[in-house]
């Protein structure tokens, strides 16, 4: 372990802010790339069970 | 060997069989994927050692790298996945390309931003007219140019045609602005401090980079199955095996 | 004839002969043809060609206004202005290239018909080229002056215009022809297209820059040459295939 102490580690020598600005903004864009599809897929399946309904309701 | 690569290719063309190869190939990668950045990034954080000159905010690179990497590896598979689209007409292709653009988009924009914030402790500013960091904004508007191209066709095919010009017209261009910003820069620029120094890493310092770097491009894979499977169901809503699977979930 | 004793050969033979007569125009004469039709047509819409070198005045005008009249910083920052001010000269004419044609029908005549697609495409490029390209070329000198452009920059100013415009046209041409066929491009094309700029901009602007400071450069002339065949070659291509695309699109 590079630094003694956790809170050492989170000031990282006073570069603390601009790294962990970095990695946050990395891991919130990262995470927006993969809920994004999972939600479009939700959606479809959605769709497609309402479209379903419907064509049951009529036949 | 040939033989069965362009069996493979031919098979890949097909919606329905890249749906259930991709589907048991996910979960592997989103392993992969998972536990090869939160290695890469505790290691790199953590363990290795302060640049130095720098000192910390020399870490960024575990993020700043591998997403530059990304970013142009991902224009040239869009590039390609388009070209074959173009000329076998293959819907597949064309899907892949697609889903490429905002996973692309999005690790240009990683590396901009954290390029740039790495700038502030090293330079002093925020924003730097650093070589690096300037094609990485042009490649940036190269991004958004497809995906806007993507989205302005009514017929799906003829987006997916027009975007593939564009993205082999793109890639033709990357190395040109490559180089006439680097030559730009050294032009106005006096010898700024590069981001990193030439001095070859220590190996405690470039294993988290190779890391991460492998754990971005399973982290892309991941991603481009997904928004190409979206894409297939999509698409390929009115087949029979696409609806069956729909209403089965549903 | 020698070979009469058989009939069906000789008809054959007969029917192949009317049908190369058939094809009476060669490409070339298609080429000249299509160039002298537009340039007709420009020339009855004046605006076409005035509307162009107004914005370029403007927009060139609007710096010593928004920044500072002095003359030595005009002058440090004319090859700059000018050069981005022709830029977007060249962007904001570039749907006058397919668009009218799109309109009434003309651009499918051109698309379907048996010449290469590619030489019509460089013949509709020339044309605006020679309506745009060329009369900025032409003008920016005389801005130069404006900008207190130093004596030395002007030689260069032109010559790198007049290597630099022609490229502007053709790499514009394959987004022009990309967003032919969509109703609202607005800023789209532009999307497209900036980024392609760039490296004309950045040599065109280097090599005024180097002649105005008694640099070499003829290095700078010599890339934005290299770009411009480039582009000759291979922009034609890529319009012609986003033109097939985007009728049928």
């Amino acid at each position: 372990m590079y630094f003694e102490s956790f809170s050492e580690f989170l000031n990282m020598g006073g570069h603390g802010l601009y790294v962990w600005m970095a990695y946050g903004l990395s891991a919130v864009l990262l995470a927006i790339n993969v809920v994004l599809p999972i939600m479009h897929k939700g959606q479809l399946v959605k769709e497609q069970a309402r479209k379903l309904r419907r064509e049951q309701k009529t036949s | 060997m040939w033989k069965t690569f362009v069996a493979w290719f031919h098979r890949m063309g097909s919606p329905k069989w890249f749906y259930e190869i991709t589907g048991r190939w996910i979960p592997w990668f989103a392993a992969a994927a998972v536990l090869l950045i939160t290695v890469g990034t505790t290691w790199g954080l953590a363990f290795a050692p302060a640049d130095y000159q720098q000192g910390n905010s020399f870490r960024i690179i575990y993020i700043h790298v591998p997403a530059a990497i990304l970013a142009q590896s991902i224009f040239f598979a869009m590039a390609i996945a388009g070209g074959i689209g173009l000329i076998w007409k293959m819907k597949v292709a064309d899907m892949v390309a697609k889903s490429c653009a905002p996973i692309g988009a999005t690790m240009t924009f990683i590396a901009l931003f954290t390029g740039a914030v790495w700038g502030k402790p090293t330079w002093g500013a925020w924003w730097v007219w650093d070589a690096r960091l300037t094609s990485m904004l042009i490649l940036l508007f190269l991004y958004f140019g497809v995906i806007a191209l993507q989205s302005a066709f009514d017929s799906k095919q003829s987006a997916a045609r027009a975007s593939a010009i564009l993205s082999l017209v793109g890639v033709v261009n990357i190395p040109i602005i490559k180089y006439s910003v680097d030559w730009w820069n050294t032009l106005h620029q006096p010898a700024t401090f590069k981001l990193t120094e030439k001095p070859a890493m220590p190996p405690e310092m470039w294993m988290p980079l190779l890391v991460m770097v492998i754990g971005f491009y399973c982290f892309f894979a991941v991603v481009l199955m997904m928004r190409t499977r979206n894409e297939i169901l999509e698409r390929e809503k009115r087949t029979q095996w696409v609806q069956g699977l729909l209403s089965e979930k549903g | 004839m020698a070979n009469d004793a058989n009939p069906q050969l000789a008809h054959e033979k007969q029917r192949v002969v009317r049908r190369e007569d058939g094809v009476r125009t060669s490409s070339w004469r298609a080429f000249t043809g299509t160039l002298k039709r537009d340039l007709l047509l420009v020339f009855r819409r004046r605006s076409d060609i005035v509307n162009p070198l107004l914005f370029f005045t403007i927009a060139v005008t609007l710096f010593p206004l928004g920044i500072s009249p002095e003359s030595d910083f005009l002058a440090q920052i004319a090859a700059g202005v000018l050069w981005v001010a022709a830029l977007l000269a060249t962007l904001l004419s570039l749907d006058s290239l397919f668009q009218q044609d799109m309109a009434d029908g003309s651009l499918e005549q051109l698309v379907i018909s048996p010449h290469p697609l590619a030489v019509m495409v460089l013949s509709k490029v020339l044309v605006h080229w020679l309506v745009t390209g060329l009369p900025l070329t032409l003008l920016a000198p005389l801005l130069g002056v404006m900008m207190f452009l130093p004596d030395d920059g002007f030689g260069i100013l032109f010559l790198s215009l007049l290597l630099g415009t022609p490229t502007l046209s053709l790499v514009g041409a394959i987004g022009a022809a990309l967003t032919v066929g969509l109703r609202r491009t607005g800023v789209l094309m532009t999307l497209l297209i900036l980024p392609l700029y760039i490296p004309v901009l950045i040599f065109g602007t280097g090599s005024v820059i180097a002649a105005v400071n008694g640099m070499a450069v003829a290095g700078h002339l010599a890339i934005m040459g290299a770009m411009f065949m480039t582009a000759l070659v291979l922009a034609p291509l890529a319009a012609g295939a986003a033109l097939r695309i985007s009728l049928n699109g």
